[in-house]
């Protein structure tokens, strides 16, 4: 075991290395080109036996990962934004082939506005796909995760590709100190990928991802994922527990941060959360009681572990950087989905939206919205949702507009 | 051609491989090139499929392939190709799957994924040198959404979105020539009603590794309109008129692998499909049948 200073997007590459991936279709796209660029090193020097083959689009990237994995091969891919919905209509076709591979998204915001920096609304875009998917905050856990990931893939309870999401900028190119397990440890916790009969091979034909006539055919197979994905959840706690005896890291689909005596709670997901960690032990150092809930694992839904984390809380905060336009915040309406008509549900489910496209959130914002909170339980009245965005910047975007204006104006001017 | 199992009729293949009983139309000149292409290739193939009629030859639970097949999505079966031929290679290389478990890889689309939406992945595929073969069945529309105009759709001929009195207004894209500048291992084209030389090549296809790339025309009786008994003779009148050239790409060269001589009219081509019919009633329109004369009679000056 060494400890090194990685970025995200290195301890991406490392996961896919100690995984001992046979296969890496590869796109570029920022901000998660280095994880590309360092196996296609890897697999050049030989240190990583395998093929990494450049496609020509996502689309394709998506379909040859799907294919190769069909054919029983460990396969490893990574994506980012616009690439990732780019491919999505073989981010939903793969899913139903079952045939199971870890992908990396190292998610930034969607244009319009073209952007490059960071939110979920890319990766929540594939929430429905069959793709299981998993949220990281830290480098240490992007690499984990993907040894995990591929233990959750190819169980045969679930047959289902997973997404690792890491946050674009805030944890891509951030160095952290990350923990490189020795690969024979990895070996013990991940062996070989046994594809079972999800595979081509001359003796034994196969038809795979194949047409069905009418509804009820379709409705089986759908129904069958959604039940894979499901098991999921018994699956994600088995390989937590394994991976900690083996490691000593524990990383639960549902992280609980300070929340045993809390009457309000934070609930987030990814690399934002450590900046809330931080503002939860402020505000315990003032007396109050505040945690942290931070969703690791969005499919399949870990209803129960949420329920468990929030008992007992009077109101929760949700902080969603994402925005589902004409409804809010993707996570906000996951929650309630989960926690409504339960008897010891808090009683107060605020949204915040926060953080799209890489703005910052400030721990006075966290402070500001915490106190919400607490005004919501003490009124028993929730606001509407709330976009986080101060005065200043409001001003800067009217100076922004203010030099627009004068640029559109100039060529009538001199005309 | 030399070295051929294919010297005379008598020696193509007598047993069938491919099952009957598919939900193609009857008369589908895909599905008799089709026949005729896997009698050669055998079961130890898998089929990466796109969408197009033929998707619906594997509905669960049933297939008519004694070998494998994969479907895709419209424009991306050359990359599935490639995810499974590097797979396979993989599993050989580290002696994970014996070699006789090998597949070869087969990408089986109709003319709308060929000639548009998968001509990317396909241009991709062969400028990575991919070993695979692929079959384009090209029945000059979008066969299974009712015949609308596709990049290979000929001039004037009636779709089911250009039904006016002048047909469609463009002119068939030629894919042999884009696909042979990328200078691929093999190029050619066939069609069912010629079975020897469809044979020939699929075997010549066969022996050789890298991009090896096929045309079958098609003809269609439901989107060309005619009786589907008449699919053959219809076959036939492409090459015998020379709207439908057969010919090979290999090693930079082109040869024509069967040149009619002499030409038959074009008109006694289209005047055998609905497709054309507003070529010749109410009135015969003399100048578009003489343009359209023209331009095979150019295609043929040049050869």
């Amino acid at each position: 075991m060494t400890r090194q200073l990685l970025t995200g997007n290195g301890a991406a590459a490392w996961g896919a290395r100690l995984a001992r991936v046979d296969y890496v279709p590869a796109f570029p796209i920022t901000p998660q080109t280095e994880i590309i660029e360092t196996l296609a090193d890897w697999f050049d020097s030989g240190a990583m036996p395998g093929k990494l083959v450049t496609l020509e689009s996502e689309h394709s990237m998506i379909t040859a990962a799907g294919a190769a994995a069909a054919t029983g091969v460990r396969v490893f891919t990574a994506t980012s934004s616009q690439g990732l919905l780019y491919g999505m209509e073989m981010i939903y076709a793969v899913a139903g082939w079952r045939a199971p591979f870890v992908m990396v998204n190292v998610s930034r915001g969607l244009g319009t506005p073209t952007t490059l920096e960071s939110d979920h609304t890319d990766v929540l875009a594939a929430r429905d796909s069959g793709f299981l998917q998993i949220h990281c905050a830290t480098c240490q856990e992007v690499l984990d995760t993907i040894l995990m990931g591929y233990r959750l893939a190819e169980d045969t309870r679930t047959r289902l590709p997973v997404i690792v999401n890491l946050d674009g900028f805030y944890l891509s190119f951030t160095r952290e100190p990350v923990e490189i397990p020795e690969s024979r440890a990895v070996s013990e916790f991940l062996p070989p990928y046994d594809p079972q009969n999800v595979r081509f091979r001359a003796s034994a034909p196969t038809s795979q991802g194949v047409a069905v006539l009418g509804g009820s055919p379709y409705s089986y197979f759908r129904y069958e994922a959604h039940l894979a994905a499901l098991r999921g959840v018994e699956v994600y706690d088995e390989v937590a527990s394994e991976f900690e005896a083996a490691f000593g890291r524990r990383h639960d689909a549902v992280e609980a941060y300070r929340c045993e005596d809390a009457d309000i709670v934070f609930v987030m997901m990814g690399s934002f959360s450590t900046k809330a960690k931080a503002a939860v032990d402020e505000l315990r150092r003032a007396e109050q009681k505040v945690g942290l809930v931070r969703i690791r694992l969005l499919r399949p839904f870990p209803v129960e572990a949420l329920r468990r984390a929030v008992a007992g809380v009077g109101g929760i905060a949700v902080i969603d950087q994402n925005l589902s336009m004409g409804r809010g915040g993707v996570l906000h309406t996951e929650i309630a989905s989960a926690l409504y008509g339960e008897q010891d549900a808090p009683r107060m489910l605020l949204s915040f939206i926060g953080g799209l496209g890489g703005r910052d959130i400030s721990p006075e914002e966290l402070f500001e919205i915490a106190a919400e909170t607490r005004k919501a339980v003490d009124s028993g009245r929730a606001p509407p949702t709330r976009l986080l965005y101060t005065a200043g910047e409001l001003r800067e975007i009217r100076k922004l507009q203010a030099i627009a204006e004068v640029e559109r104006r100039e060529p009538e001017q001199k005309s | 051609m030399s070295e051929t199992l294919f010297t005379r009729m008598k020696d193509l293949p007598s047993t069938h491989l491919l099952g009957a009983g598919t939900p193609m139309c009857a008369g589908c000149g895909g599905l008799s090139a089709l026949h005729e292409i896997y009698d050669v290739l055998g079961p130890k193939t898998v089929f990466v499929n796109a969408a197009g009629c033929m998707t619906l030859l594997s509905v669960y639970p049933f297939t008519p392939f004694r070998g494998s097949w994969l479907y895709t999505s419209m424009a991306s079966a050359p990359a599935g190709a490639q995810g499974v031929r590097d797979a396979l290679d993989i599993l050989v290389e580290q002696e994970r799957m014996p070699e006789e478990e090998d597949l070869e890889v087969v990408v089986l689309t109709g003319d709308g994924s060929a000639y548009g939406m998968g001509l990317s992945s396909t241009s991709s595929a062969i400028e990575r040198g991919l070993d695979f073969l692929y079959i384009c069945y090209d029945n000059e529309g979008y066969g299974n959404t009712g015949h609308q105009a596709s990049g290979a759709t000929p001039h004037a001929a009636k779709t089911s979105t250009s039904a006016g009195p002048r047909g469609f207004a463009g002119y068939k894209k030629d894919l042999f020539s884009i696909w042979a500048a990328h200078e691929p291992a093999y190029v050619a084209t066939v069609i069912g009603s010629e079975p020897l030389d469809l044979a020939r090549k699929v075997e010549k296809a066969k022996s050789l590794t890298g991009p090896r790339l096929i045309i079958a025309l098609a003809p269609c009786p439901t989107g060309w309109e005619y009786e589907p008994r008449e699919s053959i003779d219809i076959g036939r009148l492409a090459v015998k008129t020379g709207v439908w050239p057969l010919k090979e790409y290999e090693s930079g060269t082109v040869t024509h692998t069967i040149v009619p001589s002499p030409r038959l009219p074009v008109a006694e081509y289209l005047q055998r499909q609905g497709r054309f019919a507003h070529l010749f009633q109410p009135a015969r329109n003399d100048a578009l049948l003489a343009a359209l004369q023209a331009r095979v009679d150019a295609y043929w000056d040049q050869v």
